[in-house]
């Protein structure tokens, strides 16, 4: 009987331990959240890119340092990303790979493209035929690379303090 | 001693599942209608931070292509380029330097001292506010502003709870298909609401006093950390003073004043000092922008 015992607060133990395992292994896992970002040698971005990561990547995120995150990609890269570029959540990229799991918690998972979406701003500009978004388009080709910022900082005698973006 | 006290939020969302189970025990409910009560419940509690980076972004384009109905772009390449490159930089030096869809800045062809920052990160300057920076670090601190508001989310903030409600609503009840009909028309309405309470804010009423001076706290740390002197903020607000004109519809009408400002940024970064720029740095200010 008492080995019964024994033997049951033992699978108990080990049945939470393993939990805790798969928790914090879980807790490790992150998405990127926003449309791309890069993967960087070192936690800076004055760092040199050795990789894109997408909307709805995922990464295990291996440690940390101050806002940086050193992540493992799927696809077996390793670098450093802001964590402001990261979610705990899954984030599900089409309809068709939603499961019973997404209606069951949507704390844990976010499907891309629902609520205020392109169809929502196509409807917005059928309604407003006023408003062009056409500057809109224009502004978000508007892009500076990191070389480029690290040359116009230079050329004007600009010194980022220690350590750059918290 | 550990004591659990539940915010309002989490009372009421286990009210709504408490009622739903009562529901669906009596058969008064079916499981699935039980199931969206809950849902339903739990949607109308949340607050702007529920919005995702994605819906923060379409959100913000909106907001953008809204603005420049109103202020026609500055179609100039050279000037925008410039203003980018400050801005983008600065970005990477806040404590949110990735958004969805990334920072971009414009400049609008209006003598107005107006300066805008859809949720996301479009942010949109009048030629009447760079008129008002003598020099690159005065235009960074007005930058680096902007940048705070899209930081703290103070646009989105602007939405009212009633409009996220319905907004929500909709989504948790129907959580899996695609939107279409009356669902996609009935978002749209709680969409364009949230654009209209976000410019309205921004165009007329103005945002609150402290979430100006939350974003002037922003700007002089964001420019310590990138290398610009955040006495160019005060410098900036000097100028500006001599420039707005009573009861006009700009700044004048929407932010407090720059007396009030200065007086604030003192106690963050001491009393002010002249700003002195390297000659490349000046030249290039007057090169790229004209001034």
């Amino acid at each position: 009987m008492k080995i019964k015992k024994l033997f049951s607060g033992c699978l108990v133990t080990t049945c939470l331990i393993a939990a805790a395992a798969i928790a914090a292994d879980n807790s490790k896992m992150m998405s990127v959240q926003v449309k791309t970002t890069s993967l960087r040698n070192s936690p800076s971005f004055i760092s040199k890119a050795c990789a894109t990561l997408a909307y709805g990547d995922r990464v295990e995120v291996s440690s940390t340092k101050g806002p940086w995150s050193k992540v493992n990609t799927q696809k077996g890269a390793t670098g450093w990303v802001h964590t402001s570029a990261l979610s705990p959540k899954k984030i599900v990229l089409k309809s068709g790979q939603e499961t019973a799991q997404t209606r069951a918690s949507n704390d844990e998972l976010a499907l891309a493209g629902k609520g205020f979406n392109s169809d929502v701003e196509g409807e917005f500009k059928k309604q407003h035929k006023n408003i062009n978004f056409i500057w809109i388009n224009k502004m978000e080709k508007m892009r500076v690379t990191s070389a480029e910022m690290q040359r116009f900082l230079k050329e004007g005698s600009i010194t980022p303090r220690e350590g750059g973006a918290k | 001693m550990l004591t659990f006290s539940p915010a309002k939020g989490q009372i009421l969302d286990v009210l709504s599942d408490i009622g739903a189970e009562i529901g669906k025990q009596t058969g008064a409910l079916t499981p699935e209608q039980a199931e969206a009560i809950k849902k339903a419940g739990k949607a109308v509690n949340k607050t702007f931070e529920a919005i995702t980076p994605e819906q923060e972004y379409y959100i913000g384009r909106t907001v953008g292509a809204v603005i420049i109905n109103k202020y026609p772009p500055y179609d100039n390449d050279q000037a925008n380029r410039y203003l980018n490159l400050i801005g983008q930089s600065l970005a990477q030096f806040s404590d949110r330097p990735e958004t969805f869809g990334g920072y971009h800045f414009l400049l609008m062809d209006s003598n107005e001292i107006n300066a805008f920052s859809a949720p996301g990160g479009l942010i949109f300057i009048s030629r009447g506010m760079l008129n008002c920076c003598k020099d690159e670090d005065a235009l960074a601190a007005v930058l680096a502003h902007e940048i705070g508001h899209v930081q703290h989310q103070h646009g989105l903030q602007a939405i009212k709870k009633s409009r996220l409600n319905s907004a929500f609503t909709i989504l948790a009840t129907e959580s899996a298909k695609q939107f279409g009909g009356q669902d996609l028309k009935d978002l749209t309405t709680a969409f364009e609401g949230s654009i209209n309470d976000i410019t309205s804010t921004m165009m007329n009423s103005g945002y609150a006093r402290s979430c100006e001076k939350e974003a002037d706290k922003t700007a002089v740390e964001i420019m310590k950390r990138a290398g610009y002197n955040p006495n160019g903020l005060t410098e900036m607000l000097m100028e500006m003073k001599k420039h707005l004109k009573p009861g006009g519809l700009d700044f004048a009408k929407t932010h407090p004043s720059p007396d009030s400002r200065i007086k604030d940024l003192t106690k963050l970064i001491g009393p002010y000092q002249r700003v002195t720029m390297p000659v490349k740095r000046q030249a290039r200010f007057i090169s790229e922008t004209g001034n």
